[in-house]
């Protein structure tokens, strides 16, 4: 099961080995990847249909409680079939659209990469590693909208879509940090059995609330809904697989598996369903105002994610199945929608709907799957769209008070999508072709073929629904439910309200259709609207945000290192002495202090003076021998109190730099003053209190009792040990050996860097001329 | 620095004072003293020589480019530290020879460590005052 | 002592912090060794003084039979001792090469360091 999740990845990296040497071989190579993951996941059909879910565990960080474990139930399995098969048709598909492409091998790697994250998301069961692909999934689509990346448009979508989603994911962080603060641990599984303790926790709202928003932002709903038509930019292929099938149903698929958990409560329902209406009605009344094909399925895609949302959001045993079979039938019939535009595009070169039709002359083939594919998004009998149309009705007039709103609601959408469907599915075949497109003509199967099969499938599965009714919605339902109800799916449901909803929308939908004619003047007319849409309003904001940072910036990163040095001292000085002010007691244990001798009186007036020389000297040389006091100064004391070896050192070193100094600043002019009196004043009176902080804290932590034992380790086992008298020179070799080690490491790179500087010739130009 | 007396005391200076050097280097684990004092007392003799004779000629005393007494210290000084972990101790154990040596006293890993940072000190040292008196 | 060695650790602290406020590099310099001097004392400070015992185990004992000075910040402060070294040469060293090419010492005039050099 690892391999199969990371078989992606590891196909990601090999590309830029494989594209040096078969380029040609990589399309064919990559579609196999995800058909024989289709196959692998297949496979566990019956095993999940008579178990119900297969845990599989793999250690990862155990320390912080990460692993990769891996669970597959209907739920999961349902998506991962999506991802793969649909990844599969895409994947064959893509070897003709963009054949010949300069980065078709970075095109597969994306893919890939992004196919294998998409399963983790689905596929984990660890929190924490769902999370690690969740944002996995966003880097890629980011990668995979920008890849027309000399396109500014497709840029900015690309970031745009990054963003929204990272900073969901992102907020998603927080709310499964939250979750296990509360329920005590980041796997799925054992959470479900806390699902109580957390609902009646008191961070209940801010958990479904962080994660309403991880999911929100990915599955694009209102009001972060404008990623998803930006993401169009990417190749139609791209608008396949995740735009429609795949990623944005990871927000659904978040819902869907909390719902056991986290759901059936109030704010829960109310929240989702009142996004879901709003999503869907706003973005179906969208899809019919556009007139790029490309557009239109994206609003209808953000309206069917709407759908899902307020599905689940309804929450009853009816709604929850209506949404597993939506899943799926919604991704078999718009990725067949986006395949047709995409062969659309490709033959004729144009996507506006107003000027497309009769193409059904030149592409048959093409058109059939269209038909059915429109078909089985309007709901019509014999096709997967119709079951999940009948059952989501059937959830809605059973919902209370409320059951005519969201009825009315739902209708409204349905029809709404039902004229959208149409146009993307029928509109462009039907009528008379015109002049320009008669040089189209009908491309390879492994363009058209793809769509086709998943029109075969609407069908097949809408037609006999006991082919999957129970092998597949079953453990959807049962895993989205957490209930074991058995459901049943059936074509005909006897002659009632629904079925009379059903011919309602069918017959007004087909109405709106022939009477709505898709215009560029309606469209124009919505602009007028932006400028107070989401987008606009989150776009001024972020700008905002940045020139707020912009000044900020300026006001502290001003570029003037004393001016950092003064600002931070100063904070650090007043909130010191505020501290010190406010109750510490400075006393002095005279019993420690050590009485002083007169020649230790000398060195240390020697010491003032010579600092207060270097200080206040302006002459080079004068300043530098007063350091030199300073340094032997200070080697005095060290070997007053017993450190030869400090004072060896010092001794040297002190030496070594007055010579540097000698030899280097010597030639530099002479000193000048810069600073006016003023900033003087300022500047010595913040070092005073610096000075004086300093000194108060050396005695407060003087004064403090000190812990001996590390130092009488190292001295009662020097030569017990180490072999050593010395027990400076052991600890600096022995003890502390790999300190000193690192020590000469740095002390080699800082020879290296003055031989450098010295040596480094600004002016090559020179040599040359 | 062209006195006659300088001169001639630096000739004399230079090897008492590298004796000295490696006096304090050996010394160290038993008195003050070790690598890094013994590194900047060497470099500052051949320093002094410098001052005394031009760069050149301390040059031609030292043979090599005192850069390369660098990397040579840093492999007595990792050599030393990884000298344990090939018989099978953890890194940076202090290993001994069991009987002294005339002269040196006890040898150990120890020791060698000592010798590589006395090797960097003089190396980094003199590199940096000899690209500085190279330019100015 | 202690008292004294405290006024002298405020002393240098204060005065490196005064020169690092100015604008001459030379000053700086001047500033961060001063600094470096009074973390040094500071750190050895805080071991205690101890006069007349260094942390040398006598010939012939194998271990301390006196009180000791401190060894572990003894340790510290040489290390530290030598590493400011490199850092001084190091900057020593840039400092004269800023003058090279830009001939100036002004800290301010290095602002504008787009200009070909």
């Amino acid at each position: 099961m690892l391999i199969a999740v990371i078989l992606g990845f590891i196909f990601a990296i090999l590309v830029s080995f494989f594209s040096r040497f078969f380029k040609k071989a990589i399309p064919f190579v990559y579609s196999l990847l995800p058909l024989s993951l289709f196959i692998f996941f297949l496979q566990f059909l019956g095993e999940i249909k008579s178990k119900g879910h297969i845990l599989f565990h793999y250690q990862w960080i155990p320390s912080l409680g990460i692993d990769l474990s891996f669970r597959l139930d209907g739920l999961s399995l349902l998506f991962a079939l999506m991802i793969t098969g649909i990844g599969a048709l895409v994947f064959i598909y893509t070897t003709y659209y963009l054949k010949g492409h300069k980065y078709l091998d970075r095109f597969y790697g994306y893919l890939s990469m992004f196919m294998a994250s998409m399963l983790g998301v689905v596929l984990s069961d660890n929190l924490m590693s769902m999370f690690i692909f969740w944002e996995l999934t966003s880097i890629s689509s980011y990668f995979l909208i920008g890849f027309n990346n000399e396109d500014p448009a497709s840029r900015k979508s690309a970031l745009t879509a990054l963003s929204i989603t990272g900073f969901g994911g992102l907020v998603m962080l927080s709310g499964i940090i939250l979750l296990q603060a509360v329920g005590g641990s980041y796997s799925f599984t054992e959470l479900l059995n806390s699902s109580e303790i957390i609902k009646n926790s008191t961070s209940y709202g801010w958990i479904i609330a962080l994660f309403f928003v991880g999911a929100f932002t990915k599955s694009a709903q209102f009001p972060f809904h404008f990623w998803l038509p930006g993401a169009m930019k990417a190749p139609t292929p791209v608008s396949t697989y995740l735009h429609s099938a795949t990623m944005v149903k990871a927000g659904i698929y978040l819902l869907a598996r909390f719902t056991p958990l986290l759901g059936d409560t109030f704010w829960w329902n109310s929240t989702l369903i009142t996004v879901g209406a709003v999503t869907m009605v706003y973005a179906a009344i969208h899809s019919v105002l556009r007139v790029d094909l490309k557009s239109i399925l994206a609003y209808s895609t953000i309206s069917a994610l709407g759908i899902l949302v307020f599905l689940i959001g309804i929450g009853t045993e009816k709604a929850l199945l209506a949404a597993g079979i939506f899943i799926l039938a919604h991704a078999l019939y718009k990725a067949a929608l986006f395949l047709i535009t995409g062969i659309i595009d490709h033959e004729t070169g144009s996507r506006d709907v107003t000027k497309l039709a009769g193409l059904q002359q030149v592409m048959m083939p093409v058109a059939v799957a269209g038909f059915i594919a429109a078909l089985s998004s309007a709901g019509v009998p014999l096709l997967l769209g119709f079951i999940s149309k009948e059952v989501m009705y059937e959830a809605t007039l059973q919902f209370g008070n409320w059951a005519i709103i969201l009825t009315a609601l739902a209708v409204l959408t349905k029809i709404l999508l039902l004229v959208a469907g149409f146009w993307a599915g029928i509109k462009p075949f039907t009528g008379a072709l015109p002049e320009e497109f008669k040089k189209a003509k009908l491309p390879s199967p492994l363009l058209w073929v793809p769509p086709l099969l998943l029109g075969i499938m609407s069908l097949g599965f809408g037609a006999f629904p006991s082919l999957i009714g129970q092998t597949l919605i079953q453990p959807v339902f049962s895993s989205i439910s957490g209930t074991d109800t058995v459901i049943q799916l059936k074509l005909w449901h006897g002659f009632n309200l629904v079925l009379i909803l059903s011919i309602f929308t069918l017959v007004s939908g087909g109405a709106l259709y022939w009477f709505l004619k898709p215009s560029k003047e309606i469209f124009q007319k919505t602009l007028r609207f932006e400028s107070i849409s989401p987008q606009n309003i989150i776009e001024s904001g972020s700008k905002i945000f940045a020139s707020f940072a912009g000044i900020w910036t300026r006001f502290f990163q001003n570029g003037y290192l004393r001016n950092y040095v003064i600002t931070i001292l100063a904070f650090l000085t007043l909130l010191m002495a505020y501290r010190l002010f406010g109750g510490v007691n400075i006393y002095v244990d005279w019993e420690q202090i050590s009485p002083v001798s007169h020649y230790e009186i000398i060195v240390v007036v020697l010491m003032i003076i010579s600092i207060l020389f270097a200080i206040s000297t302006n002459s080079r040389s004068v300043s530098i021998v007063a350091l030199g006091v300073v340094g032997f100064a200070n080697c005095l004391f060290f070997l007053f109190y017993s450190a030869p070896d400090l004072a060896m050192t010092q001794f040297s070193i002190d030496t070594l730099t007055v010579l540097l100094f000698m030899l280097v600043l010597v030639k530099l002019p002479k000193n000048k003053q810069y600073s006016s009196k003023g900033i003087k004043v300022r500047d010595a009176v913040l070092s005073l209190m610096f000075g004086t902080l300093i000194a108060i804290l050396t005695l407060e932590v003087f004064e403090e009792p000190s812990s001996y034992e590390v130092s009488k380790y190292f001295a009662d086992n020097a030569y017990l040990l180490a072999k050593g008298r010395n027990v400076v020179n052991v600890i600096l070799v022995d003890y502390r050996g790999f300190d000193t080690m690192i020590e000469t490491v740095v002390l080699v790179i800082a020879a290296v860097g003055v031989y450098s500087l010295i040596k480094l010739d600004l002016n090559p130009s020179k040599k040359d001329l | 620095m062209k006195s006659l007396i300088f001169k001639t005391a630096s000739t004399y200076l230079l090897p008492l004072l590298l004796l000295f050097s490696i006096f304090i280097l050996l010394r160290g684990h038993y008195l003050p003293g070790g690598g890094f004092v013994g590194g900047l007392m060497a470099a500052i003799a051949f320093l002094i020589h410098s001052f005394a004779f031009g760069l050149k000629e301390t040059q031609k005393i030292i043979k090599i480019n005192p850069g390369y007494l660098m990397p040579i210290g840093l492999f007595f000084a990792v050599g030393a530290a990884m000298a344990p972990y090939f018989i099978g101790a953890p890194i940076l154990k202090g290993l001994w020879f069991e009987e002294p040596f005339r002269f040196i006293g006890m040898v150990g890993s120890a020791l060698f460590f000592d010798i590589g940072v006395y090797l960097v000190v003089i190396g980094a040292t003199l590199t940096i005052m000899f690209s500085l008196t190279d330019t100015v | 002592m202690e008292i004294l060695l405290i006024i002298i650790i405020g002393l240098l602290h204060a005065g490196g912090l005064y020169m690092l406020l100015r604008r001459s590099m030379f000053k700086m310099i001047i500033g961060l060794i001063l600094l470096g001097n009074g973390a040094n004392l500071l750190i050895f400070l805080l071991g205690r003084l101890v006069k007349g015992h260094p942390p040398v185990i006598e010939d012939g004992m194998k271990v301390f039979a006196d009180i000791y000075a401190d060894p572990v910040p003894q340790a510290l402060v040489l290390t530290a001792i030598v590493i400011g070294f490199g850092l001084q040469s190091f900057a020593i060293i840039l400092i004269k090469r800023v003058y090279n090419v830009l001939h100036t010492d002004d800290l301010d005039e290095l602002n504008s360091t787009d200009e070909e050099i």
